[in-house]
């Protein structure tokens, strides 16, 4: 006896994975289409038939990016700033946010209101009195002003206490004042160690954050030679004579360490940054 | 001994603050309350002392400033043909990602999530290649199907709705994602009992997800709501950057583009502290609005008889 249940569930199966497959065609179509056009002449751009597949221009267009635009110095901005922020925030969200969970003391509750304050601020209400205050500080094309001001993040602080107060035992910090550390030995030896799965989410949350920044880079580094990679694409851009195929290759620097990074540790990204939002 | 320690127990909190503190007043309150001083003052040329306007600046934006209301239309339209539409792809999005007979769930989590990871510049350069007027992909194919070129870039009617698909491109995959992590934590014994009630797929999904998933659904939507008002970098990079001011007829012209622009031009800022204002007020009561509907429809399902 043949019943139809199989047979319908089969079509079912099979119409759910068309639109997967096709949703997951148009995520990565316009990502494909960079190396398309980084490995083609800039001419080949132009044709009638636009490019479809990989062409054999990589290496020419990888000299001239190099011999057009200063990659290397945007590269070097990008990362100096992306490291410095994410270093300098960790470790200030991590000594914050281990107070706020593992101390009770009075002004607590205030200063987590603050951070809760900080976190449904929008960012453009900071833009124009930043601006001028890093005129007024001569910070304007320094790293300074990409790593200063979200030094104390509130969004991180809030994700690392949170995490600390779960992933860190009280006990284990009480048996440490019984063994005679200080609370400053217990916080940075003890509290610091136990929180890493913290560090970790706070910290790819805060490159991909600080290397995908776009608005402040480009309002506080207007000089040339301290762009980042997003800003000196939007440059190049603005430019009268586009080559494409270095646009492109540009935009595959821009995109190429991130897209590594998040191949390997794909899996706690994705967890992490759900982590941090959806049970935050 | 043990007095010592206790009383460092009660500093140490305090201590490790001070550099919170510090920079939560230096960059955040005092940039706040300047803000606000700066958007009730008329700013002088020269050496000329800032004067107090009282209500002048908001009283001009939202009577008088054309730009204003041009970028609130366009904010309005974006953020719900760019950030809100994608609920409405993610959710079945996700529910057939949830199915059981699905496998390789992991790898289309990844392919997804691309999207989102991609700085939004790289993403404009290369929406604008694929839909350049006569030499990108999109156009060339709707060729071949017989269809017109769009102009997506320079028709001003055509524009916004082009920023939108970058954004949709963008955020469809990032909601799926999260609709998916909430999907993950419904019980399967609620499915099962409606199953032994007979109840079909789509039954199922309006009387138990729907309702297992409005905590995400308002958390998502909120995020929404924040990004799509705030939107800048895609308007900005794909109508022509500070050289166009939102493209043909200010069509892209978002508020935070608007802000942006403002924030250059040394004796405007304080109309653009005002607008900044105005946008802050914007997504906060959008967000309340957001909150009510999502406590009304708790309550409503709250009140339906169970399943059993």
């Amino acid at each position: 006896m043949i019943s139809t249940k199989p047979l319908k569930n089969i079509f079912i199966t099979l119409i759910i994975y068309m639109v997967i497959i096709t949703a997951s065609f148009i995520f990565l179509f316009p990502l494909y289409y960079v190396a398309v056009i980084a490995t083609n002449t800039n001419s080949s751009v132009f044709a009638d038939v636009p490019p479809f597949s990989i062409g054999p221009n990589l290496v020419n267009n990888f000299l001239q990016l190099l011999h057009k635009v200063p990659i290397g110095i945007y590269f070097i901005n990008s990362t100096a700033i992306s490291v410095l922020s994410v270093a300098t925030k960790v470790f200030f969200c991590t000594l914050t946010g281990f107070v706020l969970a593992k101390y009770k003391f009075k002004g607590r509750n205030l200063i987590f209101g603050l951070i809760l304050f900080t976190l449904s601020t929008p960012k453009f209400l900071l833009l124009i009195p930043l601006f001028n205050m890093m005129i007024w500080l001569k910070w304007i094309n320094t790293y300074l002003p990409l790593i200063v001001p979200s030094m104390a993040d509130g969004l991180g602080i809030f994700l690392m206490t949170q995490i600390i107060e779960k992933s860190v035992p009280d006990a284990l910090l009480d048996s440490a004042r019984v063994d005679g550390f200080s609370e400053y030995q217990i916080a940075f030896r003890i509290g610091f160690p136990l929180a890493r799965p913290g560090i970790a989410v706070l910290g790819t949350v805060a490159f991909i954050a600080s290397w995908n920044d776009f608005m402040f880079a480009l309002v506080m580094l207007p000089s040339r030679h301290m762009h980042t990679i997003p800003v000196a694409i939007a440059s190049l851009m603005n430019t009268a004579e586009k080559d494409f195929s270095v646009m492109m290759m540009a935009t595959g620097v821009a995109i190429l360490p991130l897209i590594l990074v998040f191949l390997f540790f794909s899996r706690q990204i994705i967890s992490n940054l759900l982590a941090g939002s959806v049970k935050g | 001994m043990i007095r010592k320690k206790l009383k460092e127990k009660d500093v140490m909190p305090y201590v490790c603050l001070i550099p919170f503190m510090i920079l939560f007043l230096t960059f955040f309150l005092i940039p706040i309350i300047y803000s606000l001083v700066l958007s009730f003052q008329k700013l002088g040329r020269g050496s000329t002392p800032p004067e107090f306007a009282g209500l002048q600046n908001y009283a001009f934006i939202l009577t008088e400033d054309t730009y204003f209301w041009r970028s609130i239309s366009a904010t309005v339209f974006l953020l719900f043909m760019g950030t809100l539409l994608p609920h409405l792809f993610a959710f079945p999005l996700a529910i057939m990602l949830n199915n059981k007979s699905v496998k390789l769930k992991g790898v289309f989590k990844v392919l997804f999530f691309l999207p989102f990871m991609t700085n939004t510049v790289s993403a404009a350069l290369i929406f604008q290649q694929l839909f350049s007027l006569n030499y990108g992909v999109i156009n060339f194919l709707m060729g071949l199907m017989g269809l017109d070129k769009i102009n997506w870039q320079g028709d001003p009617n055509v524009a916004p709705l082009f920023v939108a698909i970058l954004v949709n491109w963008r955020y469809i995959g990032w909601n799926t994602i999260l609709y998916f992590a909430g999907l993950q934590g419904i019980p399967k014994a609620y499915y099962e009992a409606a199953d032994i009630d007979g109840a079909s797929t789509f039954e199922k999904h309006l009387s138990i997800t729907l309702p297992q998933l409005l905590p995400i659904i308002f958390f998502a939507v909120s995020l929404s709501i924040i990004t799509g008002l705030q939107l800048f970098d895609e308007p900005f990079i794909l109508s022509g950057q500070f050289a166009f001011m939102g493209g043909v007829k200010n069509s892209c012209l978002t508020v935070g583009y608007y802000i942006v622009w403002l924030a250059q031009k040394g004796l405007q800022q304080p109309r653009g502290a005002a607008v900044s204002w105005v946008l802050t007020l914007l997504i906060v009561s959008l967000t309340y609005i957001n909150w009510i509907i999502t406590r009304k429809l708790e309550g409503r399902t709250k009140e339906r008889p169970n399943a059993n």
